[in-house]
């Protein structure tokens, strides 16, 4: 029922500055107690027994940031846990310049199959202003290891929106990176979120982004670029040649159930999402405890699940499945939804067919304003 | 614990003015401890015991004057009466009358901070009054303080010689002796005569649910007793009295109340504004010739319309404000219809800071979200045909051809400031098209500044410019003078080519073009873009003055992945209808609540 996993890293050697995941300054016992608690957790929630799952993610902070040892016993925990081997999609994410050969060796014995790879912008001037430590070159020296090693599904992220960014820089960007070839990338505005650098900066007027105009003709320019180059949006952010889709990605945008394990790790199971606790003593003491470090666990009610098909289901060009929709709560989306879809589509932001309903072109600019539509006003159901 | 054998001349009424955080409630629980009007542990439970009271039946008990006995060094008990005034420095007019109250003050100042703005705004208010000033420097033990340079900045103000200025500590109990003997010696006894005709100044009122309305009291001349049939000088209303007493600290009734005596009193009167600050009580069969001096009728001068966001709020909205005027008779409203925000009322107040008070009190203790619109002055507009009407919503001005003059309120503004910040506060008054009047040095440091500057400058950000320019060190306050031509135009505002009725506002015509070009780009920035491009135009009649637009949205949407964290994507979306509730829909553009304030603001913008 629960067929992907999510297991967070927040070990970080350095700290860009518009990250607001969970994340630490590396330390090699604190990451060594940290395997421990997580080992505890994993067993807890699904023993050892090498459960079959179609996906599994290992993100962060950076996963790669652990040592050749400590990354050894995260694949051991996590391969006793699934079945890692008959895992479709397994997930590492890396950061260029902050692993190795071997690093990437001992993942791929361990049957890791994807990578997502935290390139953000070619362009090693404006790496250094997001406080990212790697520079362009690291990127092209780590993309030999993967060649070396075999991975062939790597995935690329690029941001855009970035203080001092002009169009041109990202265009030459996106042109680099489909240049590599690759089968996957993600593209991310930058979102300026509290607690980081850039919040700060921002609030002191040290920084700005682009305006909105700007932006906009940068997301546009994105999806020309890769729509001409054979690479297909499925999803607002990202894009793939066929059969190369993040499946785990798709579990989120699908509604689907997964885990989540780690420190400020969410998770969604059966009538709930879990949120685990963040700071990392807390986490560890809870994990080695009892196993289950949560800060806390939300019920999802059938509304609830209901707006959440919609808002995440359009976030895919596939849009949502009226069938799928049918099935799964009992309900039609155009009984319930009849007044939103009216206005939506008089707006043109979205279509719909036989099968699906999806937003339109012009929809994936304003994604936020129709989601919101789909937000029940609380008289319904 | 009967006054009656204590004899006229060993009362005492004074109050304590101090600036905030300079010990004023510590220093007063000293003196209420050292009087012995009750032990500690009663102290405790007689004021637990109100609160209870308070709890259970919703009775407001506001202690505004505490009788205290206190058996002096010659002997003799006298009875003082602490009098607290209003904690809102800026409601002048309530403090002062709570010091006519009284015959002396205690002058408290902060060993280390010295004097300070607030405290001198009601020191002159204390001298206005006539009243003996015992100048306290507290806190003394702080190592930070400084007794020498404080004596020095007292001397200098009010000309009292060193042995004049007690040394205390609230704290440690220093110097408390020496300001209730100091009270004893240089605070005068009341003087009138029990056998006069009554003369009571009433210097607080407070709507209680059950009781009516309380009034604290001050009997000047003559007496007052229970049953007897009192009026209201000035609004010349009758009730009879129900019940007095006096706050000692709890309320305890008493048969009658004389000269010296400061107290409460209750006569079944239904809203305050039949008991009001600063009216005299006299006896309805015996009443005085003269009232009190002092009293002022506070008419609103400043108006706003008051909108629920929510139009479905109308009514208790409308309850709201009801409630609110039974406990305050300065409080005005009617209701108004506006094209923008529908159906709201027009509410009338004495100034920015009562306007703040009753909307963030509808908003907090009603729950109501409101729309409020930019306060107004009202006008006198003399028509062609010879009529004069009165406006106090900008969008009601008659058009400019149907006019022949417009005339608005003026005040005197009395501006007391230190020597370095004249300049500063010329510049300010200038540019608020004041017409200097005079100035005056009070000392070495001091200068006292009269202008005389059109009211609608004043509710604007006059007050907050004074402050920042100053440090907050100028002391302001304001009279009416009367009413003066200008050459006035109103100004309206258009959003995607409509007028919106509650956003219009009246301008000298000198500084229209400039203010208009200020309020449309203010208002490009504070309307969030809308799906489609929104001009914003400033017009005088059919002439656009100036323009800016608000350029259409080209993108709104959330990439990030956010690691599967659902809850906050659907916060964010969560958080974005909400917002999107607040907004009104004026026409067809969506319009936050801080728009219609902006023409307020947008002053301090340009500096």
């Amino acid at each position: 029922m629960i067929s992907s996993a999510y297991i967070h890293i927040p070990f970080c050697n350095y700290i860009c500055h518009y990250c607001d995941f969970t994340k630490f300054f590396y330390n090699r016992e604190l990451a060594d107690q940290y395997l421990k608690a997580l080992e505890n957790e994993m067993v807890t929630a699904v023993g050892k027994k090498q459960q079959a799952v179609n996906t599994i993610y290992v993100g962060g902070g950076t996963p790669t940031a652990l040592s050749y040892e400590q990354l050894e016993v995260l694949l051991k925990v996590i391969a006793d846990s699934f079945d890692v081997m008959a895992c479709p999609e397994y997930t590492f994410e890396a950061n260029p310049g902050e692993f190795d050969e071997r690093k990437l060796a001992l993942l791929k014995q361990y049957g890791v199959n994807r990578i997502s790879f935290g390139v953000q912008v070619f362009d090693d001037q404006m790496l250094e202003k997001l406080g990212r430590n790697h520079t362009v070159a690291d990127v092209y020296e780590n993309l030999r290891h993967f060649e070396k090693q075999d991975f062939q599904n790597v995935s690329v992220d690029l941001m855009y929106g970035l203080p001092g960014q002009t169009y041109k820089d990202f265009e030459s960007s996106i042109n680099e990176a489909i240049g590599l070839g690759l089968p996957h990338y993600s593209s991310y505005s930058l979102q300026i979120e509290p607690k980081t650098v850039f919040y700060m900066r921002n609030k002191k007027g040290k920084i700005t982004k682009p305006v909105e105009e700007e932006e906009a003709a940068m997301y546009e320019l994105l999806l020309n670029k890769m729509e001409s180059n054979g690479i297909y949006q499925y999803e607002i952010s990202n894009f793939a040649k066929p059969g190369f889709e993040s499946q785990h990605n798709l579990t989120y945008w699908n509604n689907d159930f997964y885990f989540g394990f780690g420190a400020g790790a969410h998770g969604y199971l059966p009538g709930k999402r879990t949120v685990n606790m963040k700071p990392l003593n807390h986490y560890n003491k809870k994990a080695l405890e009892d196993g289950l470090p949560r800060l806390h666990e939300e019920t999802v009610e059938k509304r609830d699940a209901i707006e959440e098909q919609m808002f995440l289901g359009l976030r895919k060009t596939a849009g949502v499945s009226k069938k799928g929709f049918e099935d799964r709560f009992g309900l039609s989306i155009n009984s319930l939804y009849r007044r939103e879809l009216d206005y939506l589509k008089r707006k043109e932001w979205i279509e719909e067919n036989e099968e699906t309903i999806r937003l339109t072109k012009q929809g994936q600019l304003f994604g936020n304003i129709v989601f919101q539509e789909f937000l029940l006003e609380d008289e319904k159901l | 614990m009967s006054n009656n054998q204590i004899k006229q001349d060993n009362v005492r009424n004074f109050s304590i003015i101090a600036h905030i955080d300079h010990g004023k409630s510590t220093l007063a629980d000293r003196i209420l401890e050292r009087t012995k009007a009750l032990t500690q542990r009663e102290m405790k439970e007689q004021f637990l015991d109100a609160m209870d009271l308070e709890r259970e039946r919703g009775i407001t008990i506001k202690l505004n004057a505490v009788q205290l006995r206190y058996g002096a060094a010659n002997g003799e008990d006298y009875l003082f009466h602490l009098i607290d005034t209003p904690g809102h420095v800026d409601f002048t007019y309530e403090v002062s009358r709570s010091l006519a109250a009284c015959d002396g003050v205690l002058l408290v100042v902060d060993a280390a901070q010295g004097i300070e703005a607030q405290t001198l705004a009601n020191l002159y208010l204390a001298l206005d009054n006539d009243l003996e000033i015992i100048p306290v420097i507290n806190k003394i033990d702080l190592p930070a303080a400084d007794p020498e340079r404080v004596t020095k900045e007292l001397e200098d103000l009010l000309g009292v010689t060193k042995d004049e200025v007690i040394h205390a500590s609230g704290k440690s109990g220093i110097g408390i002796d020496d300001i209730l003997e100091a009270i004893v010696e240089r605070v005068p006894a009341p003087e009138g005569e029990p056998e006069d005709p009554l003369k009571a100044l009433i210097f607080d009122s407070l709507y209680d649910p059950y009781r009516g309305v309380i009034a604290s009291i001050s009997i000047k001349e003559g007496t007052v007793r229970v049953g007897q049939r009192i009026r209201m000088m000035q609004t010349e209303k009758e009730f009879e009295v129900t019940e007095i007493g006096v706050f000692n600290p709890k309320p305890t009734p008493k048969d009658s109340l004389t000269v010296g005596d400061v107290g409460y009193l209750t006569a079944s009167i239904k809203n305050v504004s039949d008991s009001r600050v600063g009216d005299t009580i006299t006896s309805a069969e015996r009443p005085a010739s003269e009232p009190l001096p002092g009293y002022k009728k506070m008419n609103p001068m400043v108006f706003c319309g008051i909108f629920p966001v929510d139009a479905s709020n109308y009514n208790d909205l409308r309850e709201a404000l009801e409630r609110l005027e039974l406990n305050d008779s300065s409080l005005q409203y009617e209701a108004e219809t506006s094209q923008a925000l529908g159906f709201g009322f027009r509410c009338g107040f004495l100034g920015l800071l009562h306007m703040e008070i009753i909307q963030e009190r509808i908003e907090r203790e009603f729950g109501i979200d409101l729309i409020t619109t930019a306060p107004s002055v009202i006008y006198e507009v003399e028509l062609t045909d010879g009529e004069t009407i009165t406006v106090d919503n900008p969008s009601m001005m008659p058009d400019t051809q149907s006019v022949s003059e417009v005339r608005e309120p003026f005040v005197k503004a009395t501006i007391m400031v230190p020597n370095d910040y004249v300049g500063s506060v010329m510049e300010i008054c200038q540019a608020k098209r004041g017409a200097f009047q005079d100035m005056q040095y009070l000392d070495d440091n001091r200068v006292n500044i009269t202008y005389e500057i059109p009211l609608s400058e004043i509710v604007y950000d006059f007050f907050d410019q004074l402050k920042s320019q100053t440090k907050g060190y100028a002391s302001f306050d304001y009279d009416l003078v009367g009413y003066r031509a200008s050459n006035l135009v109103k100004m309206d505002i258009l959003l995607n080519n409509d007028t919106i009725d509650a956003l219009s506002f009246i301008v000298h015509r000198d500084f229209a073009y400039e203010r208009g070009k200020a309020i449309a780009n203010k208002l490009k920035d504070l309307i969030p873009r809308q799906q489609f491009e929104v001009p914003v135009q400033a017009a005088i009649g059919n002439k656009i003055v100036a323009r800016s637009t608000i350029k259409a949205m080209r993108k709104n949407v959330l990439s990030k992945c956010y690691g599967g964290d659902i809850s906050r994507k659907r916060k964010l979306l969560e958080k974005q209808k909400e917002g999107k509730k607040r907004m009104k829909m004026v026409g067809s553009v969506e319009v936050p609540q801080e728009a219609f304030m902006a023409v307020l603001e947008m002053d301090t913008d340009n500096d």
